[in-house]
């Protein structure tokens, strides 16, 4: 079935099967920013933008996102560069698997809620798993980033 | 879960006359189970259409559509000024905010899951349930329904009342299902007793509520007697999460501290 998505501003037209996943409907699409990771809901780096709320895209079924507009991190490269260079600071990026979605969780974040606490940025990035850095080093660098939009 | 075909429905009506059709059809919620399961469907139903994603405060409830997500329903204001915020004290507790994003009220009602931290927080306070056909029940009759009728959920009723409320998730790591779920609340003097993830579906420990709203004064030992009688009646059992001994032993700890907390 043809569904019609605009991908970070850019209007696309997919044929896709009705159980399809949005994730593979954008990998094969060459957006291979967004991860495959457990792929159960569990890991939060297929991490993407529906309408400006974070979405795991590993659960929601392409035709769900028909009519609806999907940013991926190539759509916010410049607030992506900022945030990476603080996690670059910060030692908080090793291998980098769950840089890309975090840096979009961090942006919904940022719409949500103002002026986010401590408190508010960890509740809100419970999902998104990194097994390298152990959360700290990522925590302080987007605190700095948080502050850097002040 | 295999999807033969997608129909995505304007009406409530034309999406039920599509649930009827064929036996394996059904309504696609937020889509959070379909991974996990090897069902074939004939046509999945999607009712992003139909208009039920609103949250509507009246002067005595609070009326939310089946098609709110849970992150809304967490989000609300007026809800979690009531009951001391545990209906979303029991959302915020389901994985991240992605998920819940795409989570609907009426996939987490309808499933019935037994490990749900909605339904729990949910039969605690005054909820009802209003189906297409079979109309408004109370959420404990629809949980207790068992019937092959197919019907769709429209939205869930919950009473603004003056509720105490207690909530406890027991989970092993933090994107866990619960070992054990309680839920407690005070209405105006009456007590209320939920527990979950036994790790069958939430029930309330009827006996041992009516113990404890037929005393004069809540007193420790009350509490005592009343956390007995609770998990006493209640049925654990052992799965991969915890054996039923360890469940019963937590049941009774959140049971004393969700009266300690509601009648203080």
């Amino acid at each position: 079935m043809k569904i019609y998505i605009e991908v970070n501003g850019q209007k696309k037209v997919y044929d896709v099967a009705p159980d399809e996943y949005l994730l593979d409907t954008l990998r094969e699409d060459n957006f291979y920013s967004i991860k495959r990771g457990c792929d159960n809901s569990s890991c939060g780096v297929c991490t993407v933008l529906m309408d400006g709320k974070a979405v795991q895209s590993c659960t929601l079924l392409s035709v769900k996102a028909d009519g609806h507009k999907i940013t991926t991190i190539e759509g916010y490269q410049d607030e992506a560069k900022k945030l990476s260079e603080h996690f670059g600071h910060q030692g908080a990026d090793q291998c980098g698997y769950c840089n890309s979605s975090l840096a979009l969780t961090v942006h919904a974040m940022k719409d949500e809620i103002v002026k986010p606490t401590n408190k508010d940025i960890k509740e809100y990035l419970v999902g998104n798993l990194c097994r390298c850095t152990g959360y700290e080093a990522q925590h302080r660098a987007i605190k700095l980033c948080l502050e850097d939009d002040e | 879960m295999e999807i033969v075909n997608y129909f995505k429905a304007k009406t409530v009506e034309e999406a039920y006359k599509k649930l009827q059709e064929d036996p394996s059809n059904l309504i696609i919620g937020g889509g959070a189970w379909l991974r996990l399961s090897s069902k074939t469907v004939n046509t999945a139903i999607d009712l992003e259409y139909v208009g039920l994603n609103q949250i509507k405060e009246t002067e005595n409830s609070i009326e939310i559509d089946a098609y709110v997500t849970l992150r809304e329903v967490e989000k609300n204001e007026a809800l979690s000024n009531l009951f001391s915020g545990i209906v979303n004290k029991g959302i915020s507790g389901i994985m991240g905010v992605a998920l819940r994003n795409l989570v609907t009220v009426g996939g987490s009602v309808v499933g019935k899951y037994s490990f749900s931290d909605f339904i729990t927080p949910l039969l605690a306070v005054n909820t009802e349930v209003v189906l297409y056909k079979a109309g408004r029940m109370s959420l404990e009759d629809f949980l207790k329904l068992r019937t092959k009728e197919k019907d769709i959920l429209l939205k869930i009723i919950i009473q603004k009342e003056e509720v105490l409320g207690y909530y406890y998730k027991m989970k092993k790591t933090g994107l866990d299902f619960a070992v054990v779920n309680v839920g407690v609340t005070n209405t105006l003097g009456h007590l209320k007793i939920v527990v979950g993830a036994r790790p069958s579906l939430a029930a309330f420990a009827v006996k041992a509520m009516d113990y404890v709203n037929n005393q004069e004064t809540v007193t420790d030992e009350v509490i005592e007697e009343t956390a007995n009688i609770a998990i006493n009646e209640l049925k654990f059992s052992t799965n991969s999460k915890a054996s039923k001994e360890y469940r019963i032993e937590l049941a009774k700890v959140y049971i004393r501290r969700g009266l300690k907390e509601v009648t203080k």
